[in-house]
């Protein structure tokens, strides 16, 4: 297979060079390099076990916190490498923010659910907090189900409104970046819908990152997909591209469903 | 009789066996709190709780005095204890269940389940040499000590499997919004299994609460109510096993009485512990 080469543009608002993460002796991801521009939403697809959920953690360095990960190569977040010795993974979580396959509101209420990141970052102020908590449960097109239930626990919500509320979480730091693992995974066709629209909207102000195992909704939300298979990742272009004219043989067996 | 209304007949018996069995292990039970109950009611009176022992007024027969400040000493002894005892276990347990999983934890974690086992006689001792000897005499400290002792098996143990039932997706979440990692397991893992940790403690209290043999050497005896922490202190338990040795049976009444209201505290405490798991609404 011979690999395309693929772009990393200087300018990227996040780069992978030569990234390569381990589990023990087993090689999840290898060699990837590719960029995230900025302003899109940049989809991930691939069979499962691929190494789409590992590579999309190496960007915030979640994988920190699991124990026998060896990550070489190195990642860029406007031009800086956040797997720098000096750098704290913490501050990069800040601007990188993530939105899990499974929702995982706290046990805590609306409010203080979307609060919680904005308490952490020192935030004191009760005016301040209201106001971007309102802001970011607007982004996520939550604000009309929820104004008058702010104190109830966020557990009471349905599976797509903690799905809402784990994305405004998210954002009520104001992350410049976002990484989504198979956020819509769980959701009926109307929750998926809002999520997809949403994104859309985010993608005004933000980079989203995507893993996902519908090859429609990456059609329908990005703009660049890239296909892992094996660790690697085959291709990289533009959606149309992929869906249309892939380069690579092993792109095309799989949207067209001959495996994975 | 047909294969199938033997294999009826068969399924009964077993479970009426069972039934039985399980009747006559709760049966020791019942007898031991029939009888304190019985036997404590007699012997109660307010004094029991509101004055102290009166040595001299037990030949007179009227005032008995009671056993106040055995009660405040075992609250005194066990608050030591719990100073002690759920810091340092709870921090063990956090230990044990977010970083325990190399060497040093799996060591932790057999310490821990030995010490469980440990007769309390035993601490009772250990504590003799290593506190009471250098301070000179029994004290509700050395008291304290033993208790606490005793208590951080099961309150390191409890906190370790709650936090363990904590989703992994909680700590996820926060360490993704950007919380250090000892944040996010005060301030979400720890707040999420507070109310099953909190249980434990309760046990542990109830637990060490009814201990004698610990507290014989450790804490010592005393008439008067606790003014200080490094005196002889007399509590509850002690005073019953003493008074049951008496020959008087004033004494006798007394320590009925005293056993009915530990094993009352003891229950109302395992009952609170039940109630707090108790899966609740919001928040
Ligand atoms: N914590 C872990 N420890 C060891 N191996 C792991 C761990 N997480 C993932 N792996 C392995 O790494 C490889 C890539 O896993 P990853 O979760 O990144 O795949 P994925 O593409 O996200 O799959 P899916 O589509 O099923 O989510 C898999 O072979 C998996 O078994
Ligand atoms: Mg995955």
């Amino acid at each position: 297979m011979k690999h395309p080469p693929i772009d990393a543009p200087a300018d990227a608002k996040m780069r992978a060079v030569g990234l390569s993460v381990q589990y023990g002796e087993k090689v999840a991801v290898n060699e990837v390099s590719l960029s995230l521009l900025s302003n899109e939403v940049l989809a991930f697809i691939g069979p499962s076990g691929c190494g789409k959920s590992t590579f999309l953690r190496t960007l915030n360095r979640m994988n920190d916190s699991i124990e026998g990960v060896k990550v070489k190569g190195s990642v860029e977040l406007d031009g800086e490498d956040i797997y720098a010795a000096d750098v704290d993974p913490v501050l990069v979580r800040r601007r990188v923010g993530m939105v899990f396959q499974k929702s995982n509101p706290f046990p805590k209420s609306i409010f203080e659910n979307v609060a919680y990141g904005l308490r952490i970052a020192g935030v004191r102020d009760r005016g301040i907090l209201a106001e971007k908590v309102e802001r970011a449960l607007t982004q996520a097109a939550l604000w009309d189900e929820v104004k008058d239930r702010l104190d109830e626990s966020g557990l009471g919500l349905s599976g797509g409104q903690q799905q809402r509320l784990c994305i405004a979480r998210a954002l009520a730091v104001e992350p410049e970046v976002l990484l989504m693992d198979e956020p819509a995974s769980a959701l009926d066709p109307i929750a998926t819908a809002k999520i997809e629209e949403l994104i859309s909207e985010l993608r005004k102000t933000l980079s989203i990152a995507i893993v996902t195992h519908s090859m429609q909704q990456a059609a329908r939300i990005s703009q660049r997909t890239g296909f892992f298979y094996m660790g690697k990742l085959v291709e990289l272009d533009d959606t149309t591209t992929i869906f249309t004219k892939p380069n690579e043989r092993a792109t095309e067996d799989y949207i067209t469903g001959r495996f994975g | 009789m047909s294969p199938y209304a033997r294999r009826l007949f068969k399924d009964r018996l077993v479970a009426a066996a069972c039934l039985g069995a399980a009747l006559l292990a709760v049966a020791p039970l019942v007898a031991v709190l029939g009888h304190i109950a019985v036997q404590g009611v007699s012997g109660m009176s307010l004094a029991l709780v509101a004055d102290v022992a009166r040595p001299d007024a037990i030949d007179g027969g009227a005032a008995t005095g009671g056993l106040a400040h055995a009660f405040a000493g075992t609250g005194l002894i066990v608050g030591i204890a719990c100073l002690l005892g759920v810091p340092l276990g709870v921090a063990a347990g956090v230990y044990l269940a977010e970083l325990g999983d190399g060497r040093l934890g799996q060591a932790v974690r057999f310490s821990a389940d030995v010490l469980a086992g440990v007769p309390s006689i035993l601490i009772g001792v250990t504590v003799y040499a290593l506190v009471v000897i250098p301070m000179r005499g029994p004290s509700a400290l050395a008291g304290g000590i033993a208790l606490g002792i005793m208590m951080l098996p099961t309150v390191a143990r409890t906190t370790e499997a709650l936090l363990r039932l904590v989703p992994d997706s909680l700590r996820e979440a926060s360490l993704a919004l950007g919380m250090p990692k000892w944040r996010a397991v005060a301030r979400v893992v720890l707040r999420t299994a507070a109310p099953g940790v909190a249980t434990g403690v309760l046990v542990a209290i109830a637990r060490v609460a009814g201990e004698t043999a610990a507290l014989l050497f450790t804490a010592g005896d005393s008439n008067a109510m606790p003014e200080s922490l490094t005196e002889p202190t007399a509590s509850v338990t002690v005073k019953i096993y003493e008074y049951a040795l008496s020959p008087s049976p004033v004494r006798h009444a007394q320590a009925w009485a005293a056993a009915l209201v530990l094993v009352a505290v003891i229950l109302l405490l395992n009952i609170t512990a039940r109630a707090i798991v108790r899966p609740r609404a919001s928040r």
